[in-house]
This record gives C-alpha cells, sequence and structure tokens, in this order.
C-alpha cells in the first residue's frame, strides 16, 4: 500500500515536472500571466477607483463577487462547525 | 547536458512547488491517520499557493502598491510593478484553506467522539463490527 | 493529572497582565489594518484575523469564559450575520438605485461624492463587513474546537 502510493505520487511528480517545460521562466515580465489581464489593473485601477492598493481594489471591486463568496465560505464553515460539534457538557 | 541544467536553474521554483506537492499528496495517500491527512493536504495548499504567487513575479517589478498621484495621471509601467491578480486570487484561497482546517478538525473531533480513535484501519474494523 | 494544569502557564501574573495590557494594541492594530487597507497592505481578511487574534489570545491566556465575557456568543452570531449582511447590503442597495450587483458607482444617487469616490468608498464598506465576519468566525472556530463543543471551558 505505501509502495503504491510511492509510486503515484512520483508518477505525478514527473508529470508535473515535465509540464514545467513550457512554464515562462522565474521573474519573466512577458509571462503570459502577467500580459492578459494584469497591465490593465496595474495602469487603470487608480484612475477607476482612487484606490492605491491594487490588491484591495481588486478585491473589492473587479472581484467583488469572488470576495462575496468568499464571506458566505466561510460564514456557512463556521455554522458547519458549529452544527457538527455542539452539545451541551452534560451529555458525557 | 548543459541545456538541461540551465533549464533547472531557470525554473528552479516550479521544482520547489511540485516537491512540496509530493510531500503533501504522499502524506495524504500514504498515511494511516487523519490528522496526519489533513496536515497533508495543507502543505499541497501552500505549494498550490506559492505556486500562482511566483507566476505574478516580475523581474525588478515593485509591490503593487503605486503612488496615487502617478496613478492619476496614468504614468504607470505595467512592467515595474508584480502582477497582483495572483494575489488577490491567493488571498482568497487561504481564508478558504482556514475554513476548509476549520470543518476538518471539527469532523475529526466528532469521529474522535464516535469511534475513539483516528486510525484509518480502527475506524474501518469498528464501522464494519 | 488536572492540578498539574491548575497552576501552568495558564495561571501566570506575567502571561496576564502582559496580555492584558497587549490586547488593546492587537484590537487597534486590527481595526488599522482593516481601514488602512486602502494605502497599504492590508483589508477586511487580515484585519479581522488579527481582530480575532485578540480575543484569542485573551481565551488563551485566562479561560474561555473571561473571552466570553468580552465577547458574548450572543455577541459573536450578530457580528457574524452583520457582516455578510454588509457585504450583501451594499451590493443589493447598489443594483436597487439603479446599478448592477457590486456597481458601487450607483450609490452616488444615494450619497453624491461623486462616482469615483464611491468605488473607494464601497471598497472600505465592504473591507469592514468581511473583517467583522472574519473575526467572529475565527473567534467561534477557536471556542468550537478548543472546547470540542461545550463552550464552556477549554484550553
Amino acid at each position: 500500500m505505501k509502495h503504491l502510493a510511492l509510486i503515484a505520487t512520483l508518477a505525478t511528480g514527473a508529470l508535473l515536472l515535465y509540464g514545467t517545460k513550457d512554464f515562462p521562466a522565474w521573474g519573466d515580465p512577458q509571462a503570459p500571466a502577467s500580459t492578459y489581464l494584469s497591465p490593465h489593473y496595474i495602469e487603470d485601477a487608480v484612475e477607476e477607483t482612487h484606490v492605491p492598493n491594487i490588491v484591495t481594489a481588486v478585491l473589492g471591486d473587479y472581484r467583488g463577487y469572488d470576495t462575496m463568496f468568499e464571506t458566505v465560505v466561510i460564514y456557512c464553515a463556521g455554522m458547519a462547525v458549529v452544527s457538527v460539534l455542539s452539545r451541551k457538557r452534560e451529555e458525557e | 547536458m548543459e541545456s538541461i541544467v540551465g533549464e533547472i536553474v531557470a525554473k528552479y521554483n516550479y521544482w520547489i512547488y511540485v516537491v512540496l506537492m509530493m510531500i503533501g499528496f504522499y502524506a495524504m495517500i500514504g498515511k494511516r491517520n487523519l490528522v496526519k491527512k489533513l496536515l497533508g493536504m495543507n502543505i499541497f495548499q501552500t505549494s498550490i499557493i506559492l505556486f500562482f504567487v511566483s507566476t505574478g513575479v516580475k523581474k525588478g517589478g515593485g509591490i503593487p502598491i503605486v503612488d496615487k498621484y502617478q496613478g492619476l495621471a496614468g504614468t504607470v509601467e505595467a512592467a515595474s510593478t508584480v502582477n497582483p491578480l495572483p494575489h488577490v486570487l491567493m488571498l482568497t484561497a487561504i481564508v478558504v484553506g482556514v475554513s476548509v482546517t476549520g470543518v476538518a478538525l471539527a469532523v475529526l473531533q466528532r469521529i474522535y467522539r464516535e469511534y475513539g480513535t483516528l486510525e484509518e484501519d480502527e475506524i474501518l474494523e469498528k464501522i464494519q463490527r | 493529572m488536572r492540578d498539574i494544569y491548575e497552576h501552568s502557564a495558564g495561571e501566570d501574573l506575567i502571561i496576564k497582565t502582559s496580555v492584558r495590557l497587549l490586547v488593546p494594541f492587537i484590537q487597534l492594530f486590527g481595526l488599522y489594518v482593516i481601514v488602512h487597507g486602502h494605502y497599504s497592505p492590508g483589508g477586511g481578511f487580515q484585519g479581522g484575523v488579527i481582530l480575532g487574534a485578540a480575543f484569542i489570545l485573551l481565551a488563551l491566556a485566562y479561560d474561555m469564559k473571561t473571552s466570553q465575557e468580552y465577547m458574548t456568543i450572543r455577541v459573536n452570531a450578530l457580528f457574524t450575520n452583520l457582516g455578510a449582511a454588509i457585504f450583501i447590503g451594499v451590493g443589493a442597495v447598489s443594483a436597487i438605485f439603479g446599478g448592477l450587483f457590486l456597481d458601487y458607482a450607483a450609490l452616488n444617487k444615494l450619497i453624491p461624492l461623486g462616482p469615483i469616490e464611491w468605488h473607494s468608498f464601497g471598497i472600505f464598506l465592504v473591507e469592514v463587513g468581511v473583517g467583522f465576519t472574519v473575526m467572529s468566525i475565527m473567534v467561534l472556530l477557536y471556542w468550537n474546537l478548543s472546547s470540542s463543543g461545550t463552550l464552556d471551558e477549554g484550553l
């Protein structure tokens, strides 16, 4: 069982390392992740929202839905913990 | 041989994340203790967070907090600031991770209360009796 | 077993005094992180966790009862719901006033600050809501997990 897990882990790691062949190098400004949407955020976020911290601007405004359901997720986590664990002391 | 070494050195960050991911993945599928599985999941998650943050790095780039007057004048250059989008995504991912860890710990406490153990084989034995 | 822990670190005078001195500053720093999130690293999630850590520190240094004197279970539930309600309420109000959901510029019809200033202020309102929810959920998670659901005495 342990050997099977080790083999599966090594196979997955090898597959992922093979996948890094096509990835951009570390710190490349022309990486695909940095050229599609983020120049718009960096250059225009302050004009559009008057917030110098671009992370906050994106979090609260451009991705407001994401953050809202984020709040709902932690809300649900709290409710789940209460409903899973809650009990009275004298039950023991 | 030279080119392979050069390739590895240029992308050493991905190697670190893959090794971290392998540690977490092995803990998740190879260990028999449920708490160890949970810790493995946290390590796995940390490797993914590091991976995403590293995709936003630009060489020589500053933090994604720009000068307000420069921003209003429109003179901020995209190449001088790191990509803020992975930071936002990982900020939310960290909070989801905390929620998942909390719920998982609650379920583990409930399992311990029910079966008196957190070892997978012992729980399976008790379920089948 | 029990009497060893009666006189262990939890009952120590130095820890109690230093925590009592530290907690107001931690809470002030948490509020600063939430409010100053527009200009420096910070925001609702980070500040909320710091505010929650102040209550968790109180519960660790004293006991769970003491932390529940400062934030009762009822107030905790109130803050949880208030935070989520602020966030969704800001979105819904901006939808009612003619914009899209969470399009803060539409709130300009309510109080005329200018549409771009409303984007900034709407982000602030939303961050405060997130901070409330994160703070109370962190405290709730600690209370429940450390006392295994009884909420009366824990670590």
